[in-house]
């Protein structure tokens, strides 16, 4: 009883707590790591280090006028944020935060990831269409196109860690690291999956989606109040999955020496969403054409070539 | 691709560069004296009125925040009966100071003059008045003026001659 119901629903709940209040946490987190590096101080007011600031963010958010556009297609404007959030909560069902703790151990994890990943695009095109804006609906069709063009080889990087660990369970994965993480091996692989991961979470350098300076804020220029903040509830846990999912993919997951596993998984995590953000603050966005070019010229054949030269030695050890 | 790395790199080494920002209640900024703060109206080094109410920064001001009404004392010396500045509309322009042909009107580096009601924004004469003689320590408009007024008659002022009679033949 004890084993099949209540072990389950507690790793259910800590991962949505950890998954919502990281998310909330970001907030604070990008704030304050943005003004280390542009000499600045960032928000350092509301309670010890402007911590508290997250609670502030909330408080406002909630209480901000949740105005739906006369002109919106009311019920897809509603549900489009929610599918962005839902589709991103999703995936880490799959996530092992240590050995055993994991709230479904599917032996087909990864694909999962990536099948859910690609679900996130539905939030984006659904809540630029339905807003009945131009900007909105240009940025959902950059959204539309960025996001499928980056998941195709952010797949095909992956098949490299599959290769190489012959599984498709997270879990295992991670044990296949024993010896070696893949970041080593498979180095090409890990700096394509981050080049998509960006992508996929429209983060700078790649939220054409969004692109304030030239399309006001892309998708979701018609939203306000609190679906206006799950869009970005949505954002912050994507980054925190794109960093996880890299952390079991190459860096070896929960594995690490002396403290316990779940601690090691935090901080390798941890590491990984500050270099999200230092992407940010030091990379320009590219234009359009430029994406689509790097996307389809430069990274496609990239993660292809590195399929294949894995398979191939694989092939040619065993 | 390099130039990419080099700009990570750039912005990773910021983290040990001095912050720029000032903590602002607790650390006070540096303002230099010639900033266009609150206005005040000075006095000259004798202690009196600088102003002699000539309307000049009344019609210099483009947003129409200062009033004003002349008089006269009995020897002739010029004064505002009441010098009123609305600093609720007032946008620190530094028009009036420029205006001011005595050098009684001056902006000064102070900019913390909030209030929770707007009535509590207008200043009358004797809040805008100082002690002093503001950023200008000598200078005494009578005193260099030629126009008469108690206690000094034309002529008597400085770098000056008294008048001559010109429709007179003597020397």
């Amino acid at each position: 009883m004890i084993e099949t119901i209540v072990r389950p629903l507690l790793i259910i709940a800590a991962a949505m707590g950890t998954a919502l209040t990281t998310a909330a946490g970001l907030i604070w987190l990008e704030r304050r790591l943005l003004a280390v590096w542009q000499d600045r101080l960032g928000p350092n007011r509301v309670g010890p280090f402007g911590l508290l600031q997250v609670v502030a963010d909330m408080i406002k958010i909630f209480f901000k006028e949740d105005w739906i556009p006369p002109f919106a297609d009311r019920p897809v404007f509603v549900i489009a944020p929610a599918l962005l959030v839902v589709s991103v909560l999703m995936s880490y069902a799959v996530v092992p935060f240590a050995p055993g703790i994991v709230v479904a151990d599917l032996n087909v994890g990864l694909l999962f990831f990536l099948a859910m990943v690609s679900l996130g695009v539905y939030g984006l095109a659904l809540g630029g269409w339905s807003s009945n804006n131009k900007y909105a609906l240009l940025g959902a069709i950059r959204a539309t196109a960025q996001m499928l063009s980056y998941e195709v080889f952010m797949g095909l990087a992956v098949m490299g860690v599959v290769i190489l660990s012959g599984s498709f369970n997270l879990q295992q994965i991670v044990r296949a690291q024993e010896g070696m993480w893949f970041c080593i091996p498979q180095f090409a692989g890990l700096v394509i999956f981050l080049i998509a991961g960006f992508a996929e979470s429209h983060r700078l350098p790649f939220d054409l989606p969004e692109a304030e300076s030239e399309l006001i804020a892309g998708f979701h220029t018609e939203y306000s109040g609190i679906k206006f903040g799950l869009f970005f509830v949505g954002e912050y846990m994507g980054i925190t999955l794109i960093s996880m999912m890299t952390v079991i993919l190459f860096f070896g997951g929960w594995m690490g020496p002396l403290l316990p596993p779940v601690v090691w998984f935090a901080l390798k995590t941890f590491v990984l969403i500050c270099v999200f953000i230092l992407m940010r603050a030091s990379l320009a966005r590219p234009r359009y054409d430029q994406l689509m070019h790097f996307a389809w010229k430069v990274l496609l054949p990239l993660a292809l070539l590195n399929v294949m030269v894995t398979g191939a030695i694989v092939l040619a050890f065993d | 691709m390099l130039s990419i790395l080099r700009a990570i790199g750039t912005v990773l080494r910021h983290t040990f560069r001095p912050r720029e920002t000032i903590q602002y209640p607790e650390q006070q900024p540096y303002l230099p004296p010639r900033y266009r703060g609150r206005i005040i109206l000075s006095r000259d080094p004798d202690g009196a009125e600088r102003c002699v109410a000539c309307y000049l920064c009344a019609a210099a001001c483009p947003v129409d925040c200062i009033a004003l009404q002349a008089t006269q004392d009995e020897t002739g010396r010029r004064y505002p009966a009441f010098f009123r500045i609305n600093f609720s509309r007032c946008i620190m322009c530094g028009f009036c100071e420029e205006a001011c042909p005595t050098l009684a009107i001056q902006l000064t580096p102070d900019f913390e003059m909030s209030e929770y009601r707007r009535a509590d924004m207008v200043y009358e004469k004797e809040d805008l008045l100082i002690a002093g003689p503001g950023k200008y320590h000598e200078y005494n408009f009578y005193r260099v003026a030629g126009r008469a007024i108690g206690g000094k008659d034309k002529g008597a002022a400085r770098n000056e001659s008294p008048p001559v009679d010109v429709r007179s033949l003597l020397p």
